[in-house]
């Protein structure tokens, strides 16, 4: 058995429900500590610890679920832990959607697969504890010893007496026990529940159309309300005339704050109608306003300039590109790209003199609070928020644009407002995936070794486009990594793996030419990378040789990499947000024309907790990644996003899919995200089997453009 | 404002609305109704897909003043205890990831199914290429169409 000490008290307490029962209360805040422990009468203030885990008198275990929903399978991951320590019968498991409560909950957000690692020993010390004190409770009432209890499907037993108790009968005593100094931890052998694919605790609300979205939320008395922004980005209003809209029948008000005319009335449509009624006339803020074309060719002047910014530097590249047997060199593209989660943003805000409410999505509850307590100045423990499920998020929803624009609007007509975006207000109104160029060139000497490499990045809003401490760095004596940005009023953000999700394609892809120029192998190729890095490391490397090397093998074994008639193989690895997946994209002839088959996934992000969200999560990102290298394109007119709605902007569909084969390595490594990671390597893999297959390099997303189709 | 009466998941309901308020807005502004979701607003998702007379229709589309006597069947109405082969297909291959397109997927795949209960895989994709899951979450929508037509055999 696994066991933690430490000294540090109020980490974990236990209380009685006042309905009977008991309560384990967790503090998140000593992120430290790690071991739960009694608690003194003088720490018992009740706010500085949450409900976390309930053990009712009927037995029924509640698990509050402190992070937004929003696909990624929170839920039931975090419960799944916790039942798993307690030894819970998961059918009397229910888990509940915590409020944002930074008090009580620690890291309430979602965002950078984050959630698993930062929680896992502590969702598993609270379940622990919770079974520690029900066994001291059982063998107290028997007698005996409670190192000779053992723990199964929500009951206690005593085998020697051949006694058990379930935990419903035990949760009253178990409140009064003591928690001891140490915690034992199952062994991860023992698991019975971690690993298992436990179907999503919200399916039944889901399959029967329970208003379970941020969209669905109503209240009595609450108006609707739609913002007309400005059309282009880079112009502001000019001049409003709302006459028609305000005579439309269902509207209430028309206001006018910052760049925004918000039409409010008494229905989602009779908004969406007066909406379009609206005259608004825009004028520029001053400079150019920005085309997909300036973009394209300021970013060739930035990566052409000298005044990029030097991100890492190892050896002497100008000597070695000097002393090159051959270089080779590429330019890789990204357009814009929207999140478009599925549910459009909205949010329900009601601002009132006693304190504010918010209700809606949001992956960041706790910076939606900060922010609109700065933007209407009430003090933050005025303002609550309410977790709904999220519709998809993709990183949009880290942003709270909208969120605030529904506080400031309720705060202007003094009254409860729920604020609808259409999918057309999604488009155009911002958050983008950065547009980035990159080049990239390698020196190769007489054998075929990677003597030089260099990348630079140049963005549009992408800040820092490169990722200057991921493979190859490490792994080449020179090398040199820059990166420049134009400031641009289009607004961008966070997409799924930020960066990454483009940058892997690009190196990847170039690394397939850098092999081919080798005359090597790909997968060899890679692998003598990283032997070299194992042997003579250059500079920090802040990856895991091993397990890169892992993923690899494994994916060249399950796809018999380079054994294969009939299909064209592509191969690309990537290591993100801590987790390590190898992909080979098969792509095969159909009707004369390439198309891609199947994707080989291979993930190392530790053990799984849930083997059925695990494997969705990585053909989610399969099928998000390809489709978006594939299809997506967001350009931009004169500062106007071009593509408005569906119609005009490409998202994968069911007919496009490939086949995926999923599987995870088994590794002793603690649990890292999975959210993310799976994506940003299926560019690169799918762009290099469409070389295989058709000789031609894919330089430039979406890869439809070039494949025609 | 004209007052429609519509016959909603088999009861009939009264509505005071514009004759082109789209039913999707009619369900989820006026009849309580939010199974039915909102995703693009011009026929390209599905999200917002209901039956009319058991035939799958985009309901952000379908002006109020069309539906006349047709029957509207939603998501909640699909079944009186969600136990539907398709919603129990849905939870047994745990199809759903953030879930906001399932309710339009599934009613696409209930009209389908009612058509043609033994499909190949190629027809369940032909017929479920009009809605779109952001999630990505296909595979798992083709192989719980395909687990309903199986259980409705049974
Ligand atoms: S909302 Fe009706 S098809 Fe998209
Ligand atoms: S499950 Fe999220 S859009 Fe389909």
């Amino acid at each position: 058995m696994a066991s933690v000490k430490d000294s540090r008290r109020s980490f974990i307490r236990n209380v009685a429900l006042a309905g009977g029962g008991l309560m384990i209360g967790f503090r998140w805040d000593t992120v430290k500590a790690k071991m739960p422990s009694v608690i003194h009468a003088a720490d018992t203030a009740a706010a500085t610890f949450n409900s976390y885990l309930t053990v009712g008198t009927d037995g029924i275990v509640t698990i509050w679920s402190p992070n937004p929903e929003l696909g990624q399978n929170i839920m039931t991951s975090f419960a799944q832990i916790v039942a798993e320590e307690l030894d819970a019968d998961w059918k009397k498991v229910r888990v509940l959607q915590a409020p944002l409560d930074t008090k009580r909950f620690d890291r309430q957000l979602t965002g950078g697969s984050g959630a698993i690692p930062h929680s896992w020993m502590r969702l598993r010390k609270a379940g622990a504890s919770a079974r520690h004190l029900l066994v001291a409770a059982a063998a107290k009432r028997w007698g005996v010893p409670a190192s000779e209890c053992t723990t199964e499907l929500n009951t206690v037993h005593h085998k020697p007496s051949k006694r058990s108790l379930e935990y419903g009968a035990l949760a009253e005593e178990a409140a009064g026990m003591t928690l001891p100094e140490e915690v034992k931890l199952k062994d991860k052998k023992d698991f019975k529940l971690i690993g298992r694919p436990l179907r999503n605790v919200a399916n039944k609300d889901i399959v029967t159309g329970k208003g379970i979205y941020g969209i669905d939320f109503v209240r009595e008395g609450m108006v609707y309300a739609m913002i007309q922004r400005p059309t282009a980005f880079g112009t502001r209003i000019k001049s409003v005339n709302d006459a028609k809209a305000r005579s439309m029948p269902g509207i209430i008000d028309v206001v006018r704050f910052k760049n925004y005319v918000a039409v409010v009335g008494r229905s989602t449509w009779e908004v969406l109608k007066a909406r379009k009624e609206l005259v608004v006339e825009y004028e520029s803020e001053g400079p150019a306003l920005e085309s997909t074309a300036d973009h394209e060719r300021l970013q060739k002047e930035m990566l052409d300039s000298d005044k990029l910014t030097v991100r890492r530097k190892n050896g002497d590249v100008a000597a070695a590109f000097a002393a090159a047997a051959k270089i080779v060199k590429a330019e890789y593209q990204s357009p814009f790209v929207v999140h478009s989660p599925m549910e459009p943003m909205n949010f329900f805000a009601d601002v009132r003199t006693d304190g504010v409410e918010l209700v809606g999505p949001t992956q960041t509850p706790g910076s939606a609070r900060s922010q609109v307590s700065k933007l209407l100045g009430v003090p933050e423990d005025k303002i609550t928020v309410q977790l709904t499920r999220l519709g998809g998020g993709f990183g949009r929803r880290l942003r709270n644009d909208y969120a605030l624009e529904a506080a400031e609007l309720s705060s202007i007509i003094k009254k409860p407002v729920k604020l609808i975006w259409t999918r057309e207000d999604d488009m155009t109104g911002g958050i983008y995936r950065p547009s980035v160029r990159y080049r990239f060139e390698a020196a190769l000497d007489a054998k075929g070794n990677m003597i030089g490499y260099k990348l630079r990045g140049a963005g549009v809003n992408a800040d820092n486009s490169t990722r200057e401490d991921n493979f190859p760095s490490g792994a080449v004596d020179n090398l040199l990594i820059e990166s420049a940005d134009h400031k641009s009023p289009i607004t961008t953000g966070a997409w799924r793996a930020p960066t990454t999700n483009f940058l892997a394609y690009a190196e990847q892809a170039f690394l397939d030419e850098v092999a081919l120029a080798a005359g090597k192998d790909p997968v060899q190729f890679r692998l003598e990378l990283l032997d070299r890095a194992r042997k003579k490391p250059v500079g920090a490397i802040k990856y895991n040789i091993d397990r890169m090397e892992g993923v690899i093998k494994t994916a060249a074994e399950r796809s018999g990499w380079g054994k294969k008639k009939g299909v064209f193989q592509g191969f690309s690895v990537y290591f993100s947000h801590a987790s390590y997946v190898a992909q080979v994209c098969e792509v095969a002839m159909k009707d004369g024309k390439p198309a891609v088959k199947k994707v080989y996934a291979v993930s190392d992000c530790g053990p799984i907790i849930n083997e059925s969200g695990a494997r969705q999560q990585v053909m989610g990102a399969i099928v998000d990644g390809m489709g978006h290298a594939m299809y997506s394109r967001l350009s931009f007119r004169e500062g106007r996003p071009q593509q408005t709605n569906y119609h005009q902007y490409r998202l994968i569909r069911m007919k496009e899919i490939p086949e995926v084969d999923v599987y995870f390595m088994s590794t002793d490594y603690d649990p890292t995200g999975l959210g993310e990671p799976a994506l940003p390597p299926t560019g690169g893999a799918v762009a290099n089997a469409f070389f295989r297959a058709t000789g031609k390099r894919l330089y430039k997303q979406p890869f439809i453009n070039d494949l025609g189709g | 404002m004209p007052v429609y009466k519509l016959m909603v998941n088999g009861k009939e309901r009264k509505v005071d609305v514009a004759d082109d308020t789209p039913l999707l807005w009619v369900l989820r502004d006026h009849l309580g109704l939010p199974g039915t979701k909102f995703g693009c607003g011009m026929g390209q998702c599905g999200a917002c897909t209901i039956h009319l007379n058991g035939s799958a229709v985009k309901s952000c589309l379908l002006p109020v003043s069309a539906v006349g006597t047709s029957k509207v069947t939603t998501i909640e109405g699909l079944s009186a205890k969600g136990d539907h082969p398709l919603q129990l297909a849905w939870d047994e291959e745990d199809v759903p990831q953030c879930g906001y397109c399932q309710a339009g997927q599934i009613m696409t795949a209930a009209a389908f199914l009612a058509r043609n209960p033994n499909p190949t895989e190629q027809q369940v994709m032909d017929a479920m290429h009009g809605n779109i899951c952001r999630c990505g979450a296909y595979h798992r929508i083709r192989q719980g169409v395909l687990a309903a037509a199986r259980k409705k055999k049974k």
